[in-house]
């Protein structure tokens, strides 16, 4: 039964109920208990912003606390799901993922395929990503794109609690290392949710709205803002359909392809910066599969090429907006 | 002086809006009688007709094609041909003036579903209209893969003059979804646990398609419940059933594969929006329901055929059959299989006929049961 919960709590809530259906499943990172060393329950935090609350409590021994030490703890991950445990381990900013590049890129990534199908290595790694929160250059990047870029890894944005829920029992459920990434605007987000327990499949889009006019492929947050500026639109007669890949990797292309060559116009909005990012992997797509399709230059609504500023003024400019999302859509659509 | 009638944004469903006018199927000066259907208007999840309740000449489309309007704003004006065109003028001017879209915490202040604990079962329900004394409720059992959202157009028209109540039968919807249960007595079973737990003594039963059976087992396992019989589109009334339907039905996994497979229950194929494609894949998505849906469809109708036969349980019920002529799920020809019983086969009509031909199914079942 669907009732209204946050994207934190629908998060917590997977974790919880694959914990209880599996019992090879554990949770590991910096602080997801937080408190581990006393018996109660009372001094664990469940992470920094305590979305693993109440696990190490209900799932005893299952919720370890680790050492500051990313390459260390993530390894471990690695070699436990190589040796059947499904480990979740939690890395809390992406942007410390550059300490276990080895782990991720060159270990896990490639078990499968080096020893011939032979080895599978289903560790999720859950990381928060983003800007909006005065936080800085270290903890405030949109890293997908990197991740997405190497083979063997499978790439999970989701932008809203009903997928944040299913598609982490899938990532869980995935044979193959997974990096879950939580956008740390959206842990308030609510929406309806059922308590039962549900997948998502991997690259399979949703079609967040339809709409004639012009096509918007949307990322994590910036679905939200997409649905924000598409609202604007519509008030000036211009139908958005906006698309949601929730998974970079493996990425539904058919589903933004279908909708481009029926619209004839795309924008593509990601708060990464631009060069290399998922923004210029979709429109070089699209530009080679849907060319003749294109009534309009494609737009990409990025950040721009510079570290996330800490000014609070700077980063409020530094992030893509609704308002930039309807201008650029304005631009495909006045073009001709 | 005649008085001027107001069309309005209709509220399908709990959690509507907002609507968008598709097309309008009526001009201005066309003459209007109640249940004509006035426009098209599509909301998230689906679109229907508008359909006029009172007599009149359509006067104003306030408006236009491709509007999105929220519920219960001003659509369109129905007056007699002699109102004056200032009073028609003056009286949409103060409804703009005074009407207030219903805010996004309205849609918690209505109607709720509610649940019930039958046996280990929890059944979710929707109850609309207020009980009238000498007038039995009317409860509505939707179909196979189906939930109490089926009643969509239907639930809140009938509730008009009773209570009215729709459920999620086990395995569907929002009810519990692993119960083990491979036939429609096992489903009645669960029917009737839960008339007793909300203190139905009896009711009038309107079924649709695997519900038409639910509601037959009903009437054979407990008649003193049953005080008549609404079957549309009824399983258990002859052993024809589309197989390739229920199979593609229980093992659609995707977008694609599921929208072919739903496009068989309407004549209308066009009211297969993505909006319902993706509803029904995150019902089929939650755990348990696939082994729900397989379990039922191997016990009630594998090989391509029903095997629960039911036409002697609506002997001395009054019995209302209706049936779309095309139903490309079950075949109309089973309609005429209960002695006795009223009969309307709709031309042109599908399986999805409640949906599709709202407001004749209204009347229909609203004269049936008084």
């Amino acid at each position: 039964m669907a009732r209204k919960i946050t994207y934190q709590q629908a998060i917590n809530e997977a974790l919880d109920q694959e914990m209880s259906r599996d019992p090879s499943v554990i949770v590991m990172g910096e602080d997801v208990a937080g408190g581990a060393g006393s018996p109660g329950e009372d001094d664990a935090w469940g992470g920094v912003l305590g979305v693993t609350k109440g696990l190490y409590a209900k799932h005893p021994g299952r919720v370890m606390d680790t050492p500051i030490s990313e390459s260390g703890y993530i390894g471990a991950a690695v070699g436990a799901a190589c040796n059947g445990l499904r480990p979740v381990a939690e890395l809390m900013f992406i942007d410390f993922m550059g300490v276990c590049f080895d782990q991720i890129f060159n270990q896990a990534a490639k078990f499968r395929y080096m020893f011939g199908g032979k080895a599978k290595t289903p560790v999720v790694i859950r990381a928060m990503y983003g800007a909006g929160f005065r936080a800085a250059a270290q903890h405030s990047q949109c890293l997908y794109n990197m991740f997405t870029h190497v083979p063997g890894l499978k790439v999970v944005v989701p932008s809203n609690p009903y997928d944040a829920k299913g598609l982490l029992i899938q990532s869980i459920r995935d044979n193959d290392p997974v990096i879950f990434l939580e956008h740390k605007a959206l842990y308030t987000m609510e929406g309806d949710v059922p308590a039962e327990s549900y997948i998502v499949p991997f690259g399979e889009a949703a079609v967040v709205q339809e709409g004639d006019d012009v096509t918007i492929v949307a990322i994590g947050r910036m679905v939200n803002y997409a649905k924000e500026a598409a609202a604007n639109l519509r008030k000036k007669g211009i139908q958005c359909e906006i698309i949601d890949p929730r998974t970079t990797s493996p990425l539904d292309t058919d589903t933004i392809l279908e909708s481009v060559e029926r619209t004839g116009r795309l924008v593509v909005v990601d708060e990464s910066s631009p060069r290399c990012s998922m923004a210029s992997d979709i429109s070089g797509f699209i530009a080679q599969e849907a060319f003749g399709a294109l009534k309009a230059p494609i737009q990409m609504v990025t950040a721009p090429h510079v570290p996330v500023p800490f000014a609070a003024s700077l980063e409020d400019l530094y992030i893509p907006s609704p308002a930039r999302i309807e201008e650029a859509v304005m631009k495909v659509k006045e073009y001709r | 002086m005649s008085a001027i009638f107001t069309v309005t944004m209709p509220k399908w469903g709990l959690s509507m809006q907002e609507g968008k006018v598709n097309l309008w199927l009526k001009e201005v000066g066309d003459r209007i009688e109640p249940g004509e259907e006035i426009l098209e208007v599509e909301s998230e999840k689906i679109s229907g007709a508008v359909e006029a309740a009172t007599t009149g000449v359509l006067r104003r489309q306030v408006a236009q094609a491709d509007e999105v309007l929220p519920v219960g704003a001003l659509l369109g004006v129905i007056a007699d041909k002699d109102v004056d065109d200032a009073l028609i003028d003056d009286l949409i001017a103060r409804f703009q003036a005074e009407f207030v879209p219903p805010s996004a915490d309205d849609a918690d202040s209505g109607p709720q579903t509610q649940t019930v604990k039958v046996g280990n079962v929890e059944v979710r329900y929707l109850k609309l209209g207020e009980d009238v004394a000498g007038k039995e409720p009317l409860l509505l059992i939707h179909g196979f893969g189906g939930d109490l959202n089926n009643w969509l157009f239907n639930h809140a028209p009938l509730s008009e003059s009773r209570a009215v109540y729709a459920l999620d039968l086990p395995g569907h919807g929002s009810t519990t979804k692993v119960t083990g249960i491979d036939s429609l007595d096992g489903l009645a079973e669960v029917v009737v646990g839960f008339m007793d737990a909300i203190g139905l003594e009896c009711a009038h039963l309107a079924g649709h398609s695997m519900g038409g059976g639910v509601s037959l087992a009903v009437a054979k396992r407990a008649p003193n419940k049953v005080k008549s019989l609404s079957l549309i589109a009824s399983a258990g009334l002859g052993s024809e059933i589309n197989g390739a339907y229920i199979d593609g039905f229980v093992s659609a996994a995707s977008r694609n594969a599921l929208k072919p497979v739903l496009a068989q229950l309407y004549s209308n194929e066009s009211l297969v929006t993505r909006s319902m494609i993706d509803d029904m894949l995150k019902f089929k998505r939650l755990e348990g329901v696939d082994s729900a849906l397989a379990t039922l469809a191997g016990g009630l109708f594998a090989g391509g055929r029903q095997s629960a036969q039911l036409v002697a349980a609506a002997a001395g019920k009054p019995t209302l059959v209706i049936w779309g002529e095309n139903d490309r799920v079950i075949p109309s020809s089973h309609a005429t299989a209960i002695p006795g019983a009223t009969v309307k086969v709709m031309p042109g009509q599908g399986h999805m006929v409640q949906l599709e031909a709202a407001g004749e199914v209204n009347k229909l079942i609203g004269e049936f049961i008084g």
